[in-house]
């Protein structure tokens, strides 16, 4: 009976989401105040659905019942309860039933807290809002149904695929698909924009904490997910420039050139087409990230799905909101009337420059990613695009992006003094400079780009801390002056320099794990001592247990750093009998920043065990980087200004007809 | 008995996912070659795998791959002499870096391409914005009296 309701809710929900897709939009053209209401109980109404449905899913799996096929083909009676509550979304069907729940949330927060934007804009926002929510609908009821009972239904489920019984299937998916879905917002805000042929400086106020919530949980969902790749794959790595990870890459960066120039439009009026074509660039690669990942285009360990009809619809979703978006853009773009005027040397000009790099970095992407997808249709032709391309085409993207960050933030509206910039640089350029000098003192010459690396970071950490001290006039005016600056200084300036300064961090962990990290790769005999960068490893021997639907196979390791004991590793390998798959488990010692990376291979006939033993310096600045990103991210949206939203006159003038 | 119980249990271990990549009896004595080996196997793509190099990968074409790597680096070949014969038997799929080739010129290309063309844009555009602003400043005699009093009454607010 569940599975049904679950079904049936899904259904329902469609029903609305085609009232919403239709009624508010009719009323927007008719002002119809009674008809665009409509959109914002639908829309409320439709998340309440949609999370019934997902509610039942979950109580199927829960409950262990393998007459549902997808319950079935992804979960094990004898799996863990917290796995039985991930598995919902760790295959095909129900990852997109969580991609419409998180879309129906998203729309229902507008409805609820959109009470103060204009009743036209809301209406249409809405609508288009449920014009994805449909195609999603329809896509979910038509090819990948979860609810599809078995006729005669087996006692035992064929178990999670084993590399997902992780917990990182808890957190990585959903926040993933927040920051993917979450701009779906700023898209139907510039649909919305496009159909009413109007848009200002609070359009960008409304759109702006949207795609900064959605690039936060963006941003630390792919920090999480390359955590997760990190520990689980056993090789160490924690970029692989997968299809995959490059599909959550593209709108990430994306989404940040759309924060960058929605600030230019909520500030200075300008840059408005051009941020309305982000707008949909990055909601746009969102659904791309989606379909490469879903339609099995790629076959890769993230792939699950693998029937093209899939592959089909969602490739036609893609042309109907890509092309349709765009054709949209450039039919009614023009009617939007460019905004205030502004030197090349100006806070607007740093801007326009950090959007010209993030936009190219994300070509980047897009081209070495789909690039022998496409050649191989178009001649057959089978090249590789791998990590040694990304490496050398990003970076010389990034690095003058990064160097450039601490001047755009200096830099005056209107008409800036880059030469006044530079000077008040000095301290952080001197740092910079030190930092270099000091690494290759300590690190020697062997690897010539890390110190620059590290050169650079650091001067993009002291540069956003005089950004910061510039603002509160610190060392210029008084103690007690700055000190209530300081209390009185926006929270959006010191969310920048926190998430400026993050970017930084995680360039630090980057250039430490990979140039001075170092490995041995051997085969250890019980008793035996292996050294590796004044670290002891000591083979203790081999231990079996059983854990709840796997077997465990561990080496048991003593770590020692100057004959003190520093901590025991048990590396270990999971056989998992319902699927006959073998995991990985390696072994984690943090020491500060850095990390001891153990995994355990092949153990030989003579009770040797084959090792793979990492030092990986600063490795963990790489994720903590992207958390103080986001915290950037956050403190910046708790800012009084975004919370409040835009002020009460805007509403009396989206009220005039638009032309 | 325990080691019976190992033995036996490694016999599902040899599964794709579960072993390591570069084995310990691969590596070659002279460290120079080995660092020289290990650049290259991070450049060769496993051509069974998605996305993954010889070095990363545990798949057993790769580990043909790294040990042929070895073979001919220890005869003598240089890096170059390596990839070369590994595309003469392979073709370019080989490479997780394609070369510069007709086929490859807009892979390459695109990025540069628009950042060149991006940059010329701005500045055709920031040229033409200055003309316009110059025109604009000259006739603001009476616009600049009523702008002062809007930014006065905006700072005030």
């Amino acid at each position: 009976m569940i599975p049904e309701i679950g079904h049936y809710a899904l259904v329902l929900a469609l029903g609305l989401a085609l009232i919403q897709a239709t009624v508010p939009l009719y009323g927007a053209a008719r002002r119809d105040a009674a008809l665009m209401q409509l959109g914002t109980s639908t829309a409320v109404m439709q998340f309440v659905f949609v999370a019934g449905s997902f509610a039942a899913l979950t109580a199927c799996y829960v409950t262990s019942d393998f007459s549902v096929a997808n319950v079935f083909e992804n979960s094990h009676s004898m799996m863990p309860l917290v796995y039985k509550f991930t598995s919902v979304w760790g295959n095909h069907e129900g990852s997109m039933l969580l991609w419409v729940l998180i879309l129906a949330l998203f729309g229902a927060s507008v409805a609820l807290f959109g009470g103060n934007l204009p009743v036209t804009l809301k209406a249409n926002v809405l609508a288009v809002q449920a014009w994805i929510a449909c195609s999603f609908y329809f896509f979910i009821l038509l090819t990948s149904n979860p609810f599809l009972r078995l006729a005669q239904p087996p006692l035992e489920g064929r178990d999670l695929n084993p590399i997902l019984q992780d917990p990182g299937l808890a957190i990585h998916p959903p926040l993933l698909y927040l920051g993917y879905v979450g701009f779906s917002i700023a898209f139907s805000f510039a649909i919305a924009a496009l159909i009413e042929g109007r848009i200002d400086a609070a359009w960008a106020r409304w759109v702006r904490p949207w795609t900064l919530a959605a690039w936060m949980f963006l941003t630390v969902g792919i920090a999480m997910g390359s955590y997760w790749a990190y520990y689980e794959l056993g090789w160490g790595g924690f970029w692989f420039w997968d299809p995959v990870e490059n599909a959550s890459l593209m709108p990430w960066l994306a989404g940040t050139a759309l924060l960058h120039s929605a600030v230019v439009m909520e500030k200075r009026n300008a840059l408005k087409i051009w941020t309305i074509l982000l707008a949909i660039l990055a909601f746009s690669l969102s659904l791309i990230g989606t379909f490469l990942v879903r339609s099995g285009v790629l076959t890769s360990v993230h792939a699950f799905a693998e029937d093209p009809s899939r592959g089909i619809f969602i490739l036609c979703i893609l042309v109907l909101f890509i092309g349709g978006g765009l054709s949209l853009f450039a039919w009614r773009a023009p009617l939007l009337r460019q905004g205030g005027l502004f030197a090349p040397v100006s806070r607007e000009g740093a801007l326009v420059f950090n959007n010209l790099f993030l936009t190219t970095a994300c070509l980047t992407v897009f081209v070495g990613t789909l690039y022998p997808l496409a050649l191989e249709a178009f001649n057959g032709e089978k090249i590789s695009v791998g990590a040694p391309f990304f490496n050398l085409t990003f970076a010389p993207l990034f690095i003058p992006l990064m160097f450039a960050m601490p001047f755009g933030t200096l830099l005056a509206w209107k008409r800036g003094d880059l030469l006044g910039v530079a000077q008040r640089l000095m301290t952080a350029f001197a740092i910079g400079i030190a930092a270099i000098a000091i690494t290759f003192a300590a690190a020697g010459a062997e690897h010539v780009l890390a110190p620059f690396g590290i050169g650079l970071a650091a001067f993009v950490i002291i540069g956003a801390l005089v950004d910061l001290a510039e603002r509160i006039a610190l060392f210029r005016a008084p103690f007690a002056t700055s000190w209530s600056r300081a209390r009185g200084l926006q929270r959006s300036a010191w969310g920048t320099a926190i998430a400026h300064a993050g970017v930084a961090v995680t360039l630090i962990g980057i250039t430490g794990a990979a140039t001075w990290g170092t490995e041995r790769i051997v085969a250890m005999k019980e008793g035996q001592t292996i050294t590796l960068s004044g670290y002891a490893l000591t083979f203790d021997g081999m231990v079996q247990r059983a854990g709840p639907n796997f077997r465990v196979l561990a080496g048991k390791f003593t770590l020692r750093e100057g004959g003190g004991v520093v901590g025991v590793m048990e590396p270990s390998k999971r056989t998992f009998g319902a699927r006959g798959m073998t995991t990985t488990e390696a072994a984690l010692l943090s020491r500060g920043v850095s990390q001891l990376y153990l995994s355990l291979g092949d153990v030989n006939g003579d009770g040797s065990a084959a090792i793979r033993f990492y030092y990986k310096p600063l490795v963990l600045l790489i994720w903590l980087g992207a958390v103080v990103m986001a915290l950037g991210g956050a403190l910046s949206l708790s800012d009084r200004r975004l919370r409040v939203g835009a002020p009460k006159p805007a509403a009396k003038t989206a009220l005039q007809p638009a032309e | 008995m325990r080691r019976v119980i190992i033995v036996a249990l490694l016999s599902s271990l040899l599964l794709p996912g579960a072993a390591l990549a570069v084995k310990p009896d691969e590596i070659l004595k002279d460290p120079a070659l080995e660092a020289r080996a290990r650049t290259l196997s991070q450049e060769l793509r496993c051509m069974v795998c998605q996305n993954q190099s010889i070095d990363d990968s545990d798949a057993p074409l790769a580990r043909d791959l790294r040990l042929l790597v070895r073979e001919r680096l220890e005869k003598g070949d240089s890096d170059r002499q390596v990839l070369d014969f590994l595309v003469a038997r392979y073709g370019n799929f080989v490479l997780l870096k394609p070369p510069v080739e007709p086929s490859t010129l807009l892979l390459w290309g695109l990025s540069p391409l628009v950042l060149i063309i991006g940059i010329g844009a701005l500045v055709i555009m920031a040229r033409r914005r200055r003309s316009v602003a110059l025109e604009a400043e000259a006739l603001s005699a009476e616009e600049r009296r009523r702008l002062d009093g809007l930014v006065h009454e905006d700072s005030a607010s």
